[in-house]
């Protein structure tokens, strides 16, 4: 019998492309992807959730990956009465050959609902759907063509990087091979979840932050340069000549009064020291400023969504630390990191919130780092002093 | 023998041949016009680089619509932003307009780049999530169509990333966005006292609740908890550890805005979120009362802010109570924090604006 879902049909109109759509797409040929159209015509009715919470589902010798998921009116829908999602781990910068992407499609033809997120929040591929009995033979596939799955629950989140050095003139560091260096290196803490909670490695090239690492990595790098920044003055005198304000727009706009504008000489100059590297000029001159020579990466600290002490950025571990193959430095300091964090942290208890409850001189002396005035916004002001 | 630990396909088997040519040679960039890059290396390689929109939740025969286009036109090779958009790739100039003609064919926009909104990063939402107070897609959807003409122009003062989460937990760093749209519950958990006993661990059940609202129940024959109501914010943190305690509730449910964030060090440093609607209730399919004062406040930012301002900038310069006042949205106690770092939000100067 064909169901009527007149809710979601509404979400087929209008110019931006419809999820429902692609839904309807797929109940043609797939029982999984019908029902789950009328289990989002139920909850579009009833405007709650009719999916159950949890339930351990997995693959063999891994602890994540897969989020177990079961409808609550199986009856009903019978065909998504358990409709397990695989998170799929991506390659660096998510880039994919046309043939890599079909082998997926075939795959999840064969075992799952047919429908996919690319990507989720994290940046895995997201397999949403499938049976408890196809799961092994899915994952088994996707393994033969090269795949392998990402993280979930409390273990490390599958690490991303922006497009970098692929296709961008700012990344200071090689975001692509560290992220999949990296990867390679701790799929040990990705698939198998040991810890107090998760914990996430995001790598962004420059200050622009695409991957919102400071946002929401535990551990956070982010590119950035130690010299001074680059001008090409024929190039700016350029943009000056086609129109640009350049003392309006570039340096009234420089947080730190870094930049003046020579009108005798038609020189945008430069005061070094004062450059706390934003990226606002280089972003609107991109045929005129770049970032330095002496290349490397600021590592943070702490950064979180709310749940649960409030959210957090994270904030300033190493100012300047090179970064080159094999990463030894930066893996032994996660490695440093994540053992004291093991040690100590409570049950749901991220990283920053530890270092906040156990306080920074202890976790600086955990690491064995010494404390510089670029960790901080300004020192205390309370005389509650350890000696 | 079942293969573990292989870890994800390299990035280097997957890149387009210019792209590796040009592999940290990039010089320079420009938006040609509204998704639509162009990138060019100090070899003097330059790509373009088309981009596309995407509903996110898609079937495989989207993502095989894809492939054609990258077959014909890519080379066969194509990448996703981090905010899901389709990046078409090539060397050739030529396959620009025709990579765009059939990408629209499909249905999908091209745009997303520069000063404008780009694509909504989301969570599942009733799509696939058990803690879900709102949907996400289909909200993401309802706004988008409204949205749709700042996708495909760069006409704002500044970026504007919109981000959506369908609880509190905020999948997807929507903390740090200009506007993001979070679902709120706002009822205390309905707690089914036998299945606690049966399936729930009490002791961590009870050290869950940050605000201590989660009590042992004062029958000792009776295996459970309770909940003291004027304590409990809805969190959800209980939910999480005890399934025997869920939230949602059709009335109370609903969803927040929160406005000003931003993850980019450019001019000030990386900024909050923070509330600005404490409650909309879930009107599904087309969420009005979300999608009016979300397009409300992005047209407020639009004729206000100053050229290059981020929403967060041009709201720290005018000051909150300009902002309430120009986007008249009501001020309530709901605005003023009073949980972990609530006085380092309270105006601690005599300066101020009417």
């Amino acid at each position: 019998m064909e169901e009527k879902t007149p809710l979601i049909d509404e979400l087929e109109k209008g110019p931006w492309p419809s999820y429902v759509k692609e839904i309807k797409r797929m109940a043609k040929k797939n029982a999984a992807a019908k029902d789950l159209l009328g289990v989002q015509e139920l909850s579009f009715k009833e405007k709650v959730t009719h999916w159950k919470h949890g339930g351990i589902v997995g693959v063999t010798g891994y602890g994540g990956g897969v989020i177990g998921r079961y409808c609550d009116s199986p009856e009903k829908f019978p065909n998504v009465s358990s409709f397990h999602t695989l998170r799929v781990n991506h390659p660096g910068g998510w880039f994919y050959t046309t043939k890599a992407l079909r082998k997926i499609c075939d795959v999840w033809e064969k075992f799952g609902s047919g429908m996919t997120n690319f990507h989720g929040s994290t940046g895995d591929i997201i397999l949403l759907g499938t049976t408890t009995e196809n799961l092994q033979p899915c994952f088994n596939a996707l393994t033969e063509i090269g795949y392998d799955l990402g993280g979930s629950g409390s273990c490390l989140r599958t690490p991303t990087a922006c497009v970098g050095p692929a296709r961008c003139e700012w990344s200071c560091i090689d975001t692509l091979d560290m992220v999949h260096n990296l990867t390679m290196e701790f799929q040990d803490e990705i698939h198998r979840p040991r810890w107090p909670y998760k914990s996430k490695i995001k790598i962004s090239g420059c200050p622009n932050d695409c991957v919102a690492a400071i946002a929401r990595a535990d551990i956070t790098i982010i590119g950035t340069w130690r010299d001074s920044l680059k001008i090409d003055q024929k190039a700016v005198r350029e943009y000056v000549k086609s129109g640009m304000d350049i003392r309006t727009d570039i340096v009234a706009r420089c947080p730190t009064n870094a930049l003046e504008w020579d009108e005798k000489a038609q020189e945008l100059r430069l005061i070094p020291q004062d450059c706390v590297r934003c990226m606002h000029c280089i972003n609107k001159m991109t045929k005129a400023i770049r970032p330095g020579n002496d290349k490397g990466a600021t590592i943070l600290i702490g950064g979180k969504a709310p749940i649960l002490k409030g959210a957090m950025l994270s904030s300033v571990l190493i100012p300047f630390m090179k970064i080159e193959p094999p990463y030894t430095e930066i893996k032994d300091l996660i490695r440093k990191i994540w053992d004291w964090w093991d040690e100590n942290g409570r049950t749901r208890e991220r990283v920053g919130e530890l270092i906040e409850r156990l306080g920074m001189r202890n976790f600086l002396k955990a690491i064995g780092l010494k404390p510089t005035p670029q960790m901080i916004k300004a020192p205390r002001t309370n005389p509650y002093v350890f000696f | 023998m079942v293969k573990t630990d292989i870890g994800p396909p390299n990035y280097r088997t997957m890149l387009p041949k210019v792209i590796e040519k040009n592999y940290g040679q990039w010089k320079y960039h420009e938006i040609l016009k509204p998704g639509v890059l162009r990138h060019v290396s100090e070899t003097g390689d330059e790509v373009f680089t088309v981009r596309a929109g995407s509903p996110r939740l898609v079937s495989i025969d989207f993502i095989r619509d894809l492939c054609d286009i990258a077959d014909k036109y890519c080379d066969g090779h194509l990448r996703f932003t981090s905010r899901y958009n389709i990046e078409f790739i090539t060397p050739n100039k030529k396959n620009v307009n025709p990579i765009i003609e059939e990408t629209r064919k499909i249905g999908l926009p091209v745009g997303g780049t520069g000063n404008g909104i780009s694509n909504i990063v989301h969570t599942q939402g009733w799509i696939h999530c058990h803690s879900a107070a709102t949907d996400a897609s289909g909200i993401v959807k309802a706004l988008m169509d409204e949205l749709y003409n700042y996708f495909t122009t760069m006409k704002l003062p500044g970026k504007l990333r919109v981000s959506l989460a369908c609880c509190i937990n905020m999948c997807g760093a929507v903390h740090c966005s200009d506007l993001a749209i979070v679902g709120v519950h706002t009822k205390v958990p309905k707690i089914d006292h036998e299945k606690v006993g049966a399936i729930c661990e009490i002791p961590t059940t009870i050290s869950s609740c940050p605000t201590g609202a989660v009590r042992r129940h004062p029958d000792k024959e009776v295996k459970s908890v309770v909940i003291r109501e004027d304590l409990c914010m809805y969190c959800g943190n209980c939910f999480t550890v005890c399934p025997a305690m869920p939230l949602a509730d059709a009335e109370g449910d609903g969803v927040a805005i929160y406005a000003g964030g931003k993850v980019s060090n450019a001019r000030k440093p990386p900024m909050f979120s923070r509330l600005i609607v404490p409650y909309l209730p879930n009107h599904p399919p087309r969420w009005p009362e979300v999608v009016g004062i979300i397009k409300k406040i992005v047209e407020v930012y639009a004729k206000k802010a100053r050229k290059y301002e981020r929403m967060g900038e041009w709201i720290e310069r005018i000051g909150w109570e300009q902002f309430f006042q120009l986007t008249e949205i009501p001020f309530t106690e709901q605005h003023i924090d009073d949980y972990t770092h609530a006085r380092e939000t309270f105006r601690t100067t005599t300066q101020f604006k009417w």
